[in-house]
Parts: structure tokens; C-alpha cells; sequence
């Protein structure tokens, strides 16, 4: 299971780590007592019931929450030590249906991020035209708005934004929900193989055990703001855990 | 006479009138989106203020206009001179639909599409100028339109203190009991307000279509 958390030096500390983080919302416990880290290079799904405390882990590590005990802690550095908004623009960030800007256009959707780090123009149409090739849309979308694209089309651009300033932390909450099986299994096999050249250090929240399966290195499975069990992806479905097997029950049958 | 035949016989009057009557309601609509529009947003940061403002600029809304034009007369600066006190008595009337309009425009963008632009790292005023204003800006030129049509309504009363405008044929044309006189008024006040709620819905359907470009 997990190390307990050691003094480590920076250099050597996990790219994202809960060190028994809690967070309560008037006195409502979302999260309680969370022990995790994911390295550079690695791959952990968060894998839970609505309500479980996936999205409230995730809001925790870009600050939009601060634990109410215990620390997150990103490339080692308190996440309320921080400043923000350099915490959160070196981590991607994709959610459901992307998530875009409906006034702007895909290129200016994607290019959000560098714009604000005042990339120079040039790079940013470059950069645009690289991460569009990435996620396998063509260069003639760029002008279009996301109401004149498909599901599919607008998850690619979510993805596509996410990685525009190279984030070295990509964080996904139900990325693929929204879309239809063929286009959900398409994007996951092509994020399984993009995480494979990137090296990124992932946490991806969903609710499904074969995109979990798919996609994990690890999984994490939390019930009610607890970490039930946290996994190789290889042992997870072989786990005797009571939780464990009413979700491989649950999903089996399919 | 009648009427036309008023008009032209009047025509220098008529002009410089309407004149009067454009910069009263539109420096009261001015000032009232200098002030509106900024506490509408405030009132989406301080959420606790949202009642006490709205409730004061509703408050205000119900007192009859020609009371509030008595009520700002002995106000030292602006009691001094007709016209400051017909613009301001204008602006508070078209405060509402201004601050109510910025707020809720605000309120009804999509929260996932804000808390994205937060995740991304987009500091407070890149989300407010960069995405919250853009995509409540049709909601917003809504309020505008009803603030300017409502001032250039109202305006015609501010003749009632001597602040001109086209009310004095109004008012005039009363005193006389001469239907000419206060058409020469009412109609040029009523085109003036119409062309205005024309000309400003066009301009919110281009921004209201902003969002859902297809």
C-alpha cells in the first residue's frame, strides 16, 4: 500500500501527494483522511460513487479547496503555500463536455492558457496547430465555435486546452461521461497512448471500472469520503475487499 | 394649426429641445451604467450586499418621480442648477434594470464554464472581463435598453422644474389646453424612445448570439 509520507527533498517527492487530507463543508465531511501520491510518469484513477470524494480530492490539489486537516502537497510545496494561479496553470485541466468557452473559438479555447502566460503570438499559433494534430482533430476547426462541434470533438479540445503550456500535471474529472460508448472508448484508448508518450503524472476521476481498468496505473477506490482500497491496476479486480467485488459484480455482467 | 404645420413653424425649437431632451436622458443613462453596472458586479463578488442594493434600487423605483424631483431640490450643488438635478433624478430611476441586469447576466453563465476558467488559472479580473462580461453582455444591453427608454420617458417631466427638454411643450401645450403643443412634445419623445429600444435590441442579439454562434 502506500508509504507513509517522509521528509523527503523536493526533488525526490511525488508530483501530487495527500498527506491525510480532510475536507469538511459545514461540518459535513466531503473527504476525510486521505493518503495518496502520484508520481511523474504515472497514472491514478479515482474511482468512486457520485458524492464518493473524487471531485472534492481534485479541487484540492488546484486550491480551488484548501484541506480543513491534513496537506496536498504539489511537486512537494503545501498547495496553500502556492500562489494559485501558478499552481493551477501548471496543471491541465479537463472536465466533462470540455468545459470550453462558447465565445471563443477552438483556437482561442486551446490557446487560453499560453495567451494569459503571454506567449508570443507566433509560438501560440504554432502550439495550437501542434496540440490540434495531438488529439487528432484538423487544422480547419481551429475557427469554429464549440456549439458547431460534436461531443467528441469538443472532449478533444478540452484535452487539447489542458495540455496547451505543457502542464506536468494533468488532473480529469469525468472527462469522457458525456460522450457516446464508441467515441468514450476511442478517446480513451487515444489518452491511454498520449499518457504513454507524455510521462504526465494523471489522476483521472470516473465511475466506470473498465475506462478505470483501461487507463489506471493504480486505482483508488473511495466510498463516502474514505479511501477504501488503493490498488495496482493488475491486483484491483483480484482484491477480496467487499467493495472491490460488488463493483467487478456490478460491471461483469455487461 | 395643427400639428405638423406647429412643428415646422417651430422647427429651431423643436430641434434644440430634443437636443435637450437627448443629452438629459442619455448623461442620466450614462451615469446610471457608470454606477450600475460596477455595483451589479460587485454584488456577484459580495453576496451579502445583493439584497440590501437591489432592495434600495426598488426602493427608490416606487417613489413617484415628481416627489423625487421635490425631494433632491434643496440638495446643496445639485439643487442649484434644473438640469443636474433632472440627470440625477433620471440616473436613480434607471439604476434598477442597470444593476439588476448586470447581476443576474452574471449569475446565469454556465458554472462549469467559470470554474473552468478558475481551474486554469485565470486570475478574478481575467474571469470577469474575459468571461463572465463577454458572455453576460446581452443580458446587460437588455438592462441598458430598458434604463434609456425609461430615462427618455421620464425626461419629459424634468420640464416640470425648468430642466427643458421636450416636456416644455408638454407642459406647455397643458397650460394652453392645445393638442398641437403637447404632440409637438410627446411625439418626437416617443420616436426618440423607440428609435433608441431598436437600435439597442439589435445590439443585444448580436452579443446575445455570442454564445450559441451556429
Amino acid at each position: 500500500m502506500t508509504a507513509p509520507p517522509s521528509p523527503a527533498l523536493a526533488t525526490e517527492s511525488p508530483a501530487i501527494e495527500f498527506d491525510h487530507a480532510s475536507f469538511q463543508l459545514n461540518r459535513r465531511p466531503l473527504l476525510q483522511d486521505l493518503v495518496l501520491s502520484v508520481k511523474q510518469g504515472e497514472t491514478v484513477v479515482l474511482l468512486g460513487r457520485s458524492g464518493s470524494g473524487k471531485s472534492t480530492s481534485l479541487r484540492l490539489i488546484n486550491r480551488l479547496l484548501l484541506p480543513t486537516a491534513g496537506d496536498v502537497r504539489v511537486n512537494g510545496r503545501r498547495t496553500a503555500e502556492w500562489d494559485p494561479i501558478r499552481l493551477r496553470r501548471s496543471i491541465g485541466y479537463v472536465i466533462q463536455d470540455g468545459g470550453l468557452f462558447p465565445h471563443f473559438t477552438v483556437e482561442r479555447n486551446i490557446a487560453l492558457v499560453p495567451r494569459i502566460e503571454n506567449w508570443p503570438q507566433a509560438r501560440v499559433q504554432e502550439r495550437v496547430r501542434e496540440l490540434l494534430a495531438t488529439v487528432g482533430l484538423s487544422d480547419d476547426l481551429a475557427s469554429r465555435y464549440p456549439s458547431q462541434l460534436s461531443g467528441g470533438q469538443r472532449q478533444r479540445v478540452g484535452v487539447a486546452r489542458a495540455l496547451a503550456a505543457d502542464p506536468p500535471i494533468l488532473i480529469l474529472d469525468e472527462a469522457f461521461g458525456a460522450l457516446d460508448p464508441i467515441t468514450r472508448s476511442e478517446m480513451q484508448k487515444e489518452f491511454r497512448a498520449l499518457q504513454r508518450r507524455m510521462g504526465k503524472a494523471v489522476i483521472f476521476v470516473t465511475h466506470d471500472l473498465r475506462e478505470a481498468l483501461l487507463l489506471a496505473d493504480r486505482i483508488a477506490l473511495l466510498e463516502e469520503g474514505r479511501l477504501i482500497v488503493d490498488l495496482p491496476v493488475a491486483e484491483f479486480s483480484r482484491s477480496q475487499n467487499p467493495l472491490v467485488r460488488a463493483y467487478v459484480e456490478a460491471f461483469s455482467g455487461l | 394649426m395643427n400639428f405638423l404645420q406647429f412643428m415646422m413653424a417651430n422647427r429651431q425649437q423643436v430641434l434644440d429641445l430634443t437636443l435637450e431632451h437627448i443629452t438629459l436622458a442619455g448623461v442620466a443613462t450614462l451615469l446610471a451604467a457608470l454606477i450600475g453596472i460596477p455595483l451589479g458586479i460587485l454584488i456577484t463578488r459580495v453576496p451579502q450586499l445583493s439584497k440590501p442594493v437591489l432592495g434600495g434600487a426598488n426602493i427608490i423605483q416606487t417613489i413617484p418621480s415628481l416627489a423625487l424631483f421635490g425631494f433632491l431640490l434643496p440638495a446643496p450643488w445639485i439643487g442649484e442648477r434644473a438640469g443636474r438635478l433632472a440627470i440625477l433624478a433620471l440616473a436613480l430611476y434607471a439604476l434598477l434594470p442597470l444593476i439588476r441586469n448586470t447581476y443576474a447576466g452574471i449569475r446565469s453563465v454556465d458554472p462549469a464554464v467559470v470554474e473552468a476558467g478558475r481551474a486554469m488559472g485565470l486570475t478574478d479580473r481575467q474571469l470577469l472581463f474575459q468571461v463572465e462580461l463577454p458572455l453576460a453582455s446581452g443580458v446587460i444591453v437588455a438592462g441598458l435598453r430598458i434604463a434609456t427608454v425609461v430615462s427618455i420617458g421620464l425626461a419629459t417631466i424634468a420640464a416640470a422644474i425648468g430642466a427643458g427638454g421636450l416636456g416644455e411643450f408638454i407642459f406647455r401645450g397643458l397650460a394652453m389646453v392645445n393638442n398641437e403643443v403637447i404632440l409637438a412634445g410627446a411625439v418626437p419623445a416617443a420616436l426618440l424612445a423607440l428609435f433608441a429600444d431598436f437600435a439597442l435590441g439589435r445590439l443585444e442579439r448580436r452579443l446575445g448570439s455570442l454564445h450559441s454562434k451556429s
